[in-house]
């Protein structure tokens, strides 16, 4: 604020000088020139009269010549004052605009005021940098959960998209780079309500840039990045980049788990579904011979991971060379009948379109599909706002890769467990996913699950500590169940038992709580609610645990016990 | 030489000068106080005020400061004046006239502490 002030008197200095000058110089003139009064007297208009004079003529009020009628002198020096006035007038109130309107003032005015905003904010809050597909989506989630969140992006036009975009809690944005250390802070990265800093400005060394000056000014946030190489994930981690968001290798090792056990897959997806999604289906891709078209980034980590499934790929590539694929690969780029035909689409099994074109992802699908109609179908959807057009084209399995880095975080903001339960699912086999995506499907209805974190502690659960103090035991189910009828549980399933070093995976309904444990649940939205409830109110609890609803008030308990 | 401090300066040391000119001479002696010269310290004082706009430095702030409370108390004289002789319609008693100069000697104790600065601040300065 102070810098738009300061600006600003800088700029106005000369009209004001102009001003104040014109406005003495045509004070002094008139106390100055003789006059007469109403009685033929010379006389000579004071001070006070004449900045009264000047003062209405000056802002073209004009009440007449006061306080008697002047004489030819007078008038004429009336006549220079008013010219003279309404000169400096313009002069100045078109510098004022002049200012207003320059882009300079405007940036500063905009980094004063979002500079504002931030330090108002009370609550915890993240800072997204960049704003594209992923963080679009990302923010939408988070305001939809009402998690604070700072946009910062360097294109003035995605800044406009924000503050058009109908979001439920109310999102500052400043355009600016984020590479720039003063616009994190800025953006309140020193602040002590600062939780985390998630980079997602789509360019791997800017990413980067605002990792390591983030973990520099901030050693304790937690900051999250995408990362599309492995040189640059490794760079990140090696100064304590808290999470790095790879979209492709997510991609890859989910789709490649595809093939040994499709349950689990669904229990990843459903995990980190966005917000009310429908839930998908289950689905088996066949082992055979698959056509990969595009050796990139996403190409070389899909081929990577399927191989180790014993998958084998046929490569179409525009440009192999460049790309480092194998000799096999057919040059082209997949979207022409021959190319496809050369790498053996008619005795494949699958084809993935890996592309960074979605045209041209969309026309090998079309065209694969016309030579082969039985084929299992991967598209790649490079950008977001072509859903539609990727959704009508009955596809096997899309890849979005906005779409997957924003629920990963979103993930790891909501319930960091969930990190500690993908890594326990792993030593699992695919029966204990079938049972566990049959219990998720039995108490979610229609969309994808809700996943929440709760801790048993005296601030989060004082009703379970309450009754933990009286001697009673709290087992898991009494705080399942529903507080309208004891003998049904709430549509929720509680994954994980995180307790000191121990970690109990689909803990069983009879387990005893403990104080610091940290619980982590799966289930329709409706039940975390009705759970926080129960954890906190002493009589839902008395009630689950003994069936009997007892009277809140001293005068009723009285009465009863009477 | 650089003519921004030359303007500077002079306008500083100008509104010191005129005010000390309205300020001399019996207290309560309206003989010895000349309103335009009250007229000139005052508009030479806002000259010199608008001068130090926007200047960010800590000593910029504080040339600033001294000035507007100069502009203050010469406003707050020319408002006696004005007040006593057009609105009250009172002669000017030497009571009236003793406050007018006091108002006025308070600005030109402000209008040295800016003068003081400014020197101060060409003294430091090393270039």
């Amino acid at each position: 604020m102070h810098t738009v002030i300061s600006l600003l008197l800088r700029r106005m200095r000369l009209p004001l000088i102009v001003l104040i000058t014109t406005y003495a110089v045509s004070v002094l003139g008139l106390t100055l020139i003789p006059g007469v009064d109403d009685q033929g007297n010379p006389w000579r208009m004071d001070f006070f009269h004449a900045t009264y004079f000047v003062s209405f003529l000056g802002s073209t009020i004009g009440f007449g010549e006061i306080p008697y009628p002047f004489t030819g002198a007078q008038r004429m020096w009336t006549t220079f004052t008013i010219y003279a006035a309404v000169v400096s007038w313009l002069y100045a109130i078109g510098t004022i605009l002049t200012v207003i309107q320059d882009q300079g003032f405007r940036r500063v005015l905009a980094f004063s005021s979002f500079t504002r905003k931030v330090r108002r904010m009370q609550e915890p809050f993240y800072i997204v940098c960049g704003y594209g597909d992923a963080s679009r989506l990302l923010v939408r989630e988070l305001s939809e959960r009402c998690i604070h969140c700072v946009v910062i992006e360097k294109d003035g036009e995605k800044i406009l998209d924000l503050a058009v975009e109908d979001l439920p809690d109310y999102v500052p944005g400043l355009s600016e780079d984020a590479t720039n250390s003063d616009t994190l802070i800025a953006a309140g990265l020193k602040r002590p309500n600062c939780r985390g800093v998630i980079a997602l400005t789509g360019d791997d060394h800017s990413n980067l840039t605002i990792a390591i000056t983030s973990k520099l000014l901030a050693p304790d946030i937690q900051v999250i990045c995408q990362s599309d190489s492995k040189d640059s994930a490794a760079n990140m981690a090696s100064f304590g980049t808290d999470h790095i968001i790879d979209p492709f290798e997510i991609f890859a090792s989910r789709f490649a788990m595809m093939f040994h056990s499709p349950s689990m897959h669904l229990v990843y997806e459903w995990m980190t579904a966005v917000y009310g999604a429908p839930l998908s289906d289950f689905k088996r891709p066949p082992t055979g011979s698959w056509v990969l078209c595009g050796f990139g980034r996403f190409g070389k980590a899909v081929r990577e991971y399927i191989a180790i499934e014993g998958v084998k790929t046929r490569l179409i590539e525009a440009e192999p060379e460049a790309t480092g694929a194998p000799l096999d690969t057919v040059e082209g780029r997949g979207t022409e009948a021959n190319t496809l035909l050369d790498a053996g689409i008619q005795d494949a099994v699958g084809v993935i379109a890996g592309t960074d074109n979605d045209a041209n992802n969309l026309s090998i699908l079309i065209t694969a599909r016309y030579l082969n109609p039985g084929l299992f179908t991967v598209v790649r959807q490079n950008q977001q706002k072509k859903a539609p057009i990727f959704k009508a084209a009955d596809i096997g399995l899309i890849m979005q890769p906005g779409t997957l880095v924003a629920q990963n975080i979103l993930g790891l903001i909501l319930s960091p467990l969930l990190g500690d339960f993908f890594r326990l699912t792993r030593d699992q086999n695919e029966e204990w996913a079938n049972v566990l995506v049959s219990r998720i499907a039995g108490v979610v209805a229609e969309v994808t699950p809700e996943t929440w974190e709760l801790e048993i502690s005296v601030l989060q659960a004082p009703a379970v500590y309450n009754r933990q103090r009286r001697g009673h035991k709290v087992q898991l189910k009494d705080i399942c169940s529903n507080p309208k009828d004891r003998s049904k549980l709430l549509p929720c399933v509680p994954l994980l038992i995180k307790r000191d070093s121990m970690d109990m995976l689909l803990p069983d309904m009879e387990e005893h709580l403990q104080n610091g444990d940290r619980i982590l649940f799966c289930g329709r939205q409706d039940a975390s609610s009705r759970l926080r409830y129960i954890i906190n109110d002493h009589q839902a609890l008395d009630y689950i645990q003994t069936g009997i609803d007892h009277p809140r008030g001293t005068v009723w308990r009285w009465i009863r016990s009477a | 030489m650089n003519l921004e401090k030359v303007i500077f300066a002079f306008f500083s040391i100008l509104a010191l000068t005129l005010n000390y000119g309205f300020f001399i001479g019996e207290l309560d002696d309206p003989t010895h106080h000349n309103v335009y010269e009250l007229f000139a310290a005052l508009i030479v004082s806002l000259i010199a005020t608008i001068m130090k706009f926007g200047d960010r430095a800590h000593i910029g702030a504080l040339l600033l400061a001294t000035s507007l409370v100069a502009d203050l108390q010469l406003i707050a004289a020319a408002l006696v004046w004005g007040y006593v002789v057009y609105v009250a319609e009172s002669p000017l008693e030497p009571s009236v006239m003793s406050s007018i100069v006091s108002l006025s000697g308070g600005a030109l104790l402000a209008n040295l502490t800016s003068v003081i600065l400014l020197v101060v601040e060409t003294v430091t300065f090393r270039r």
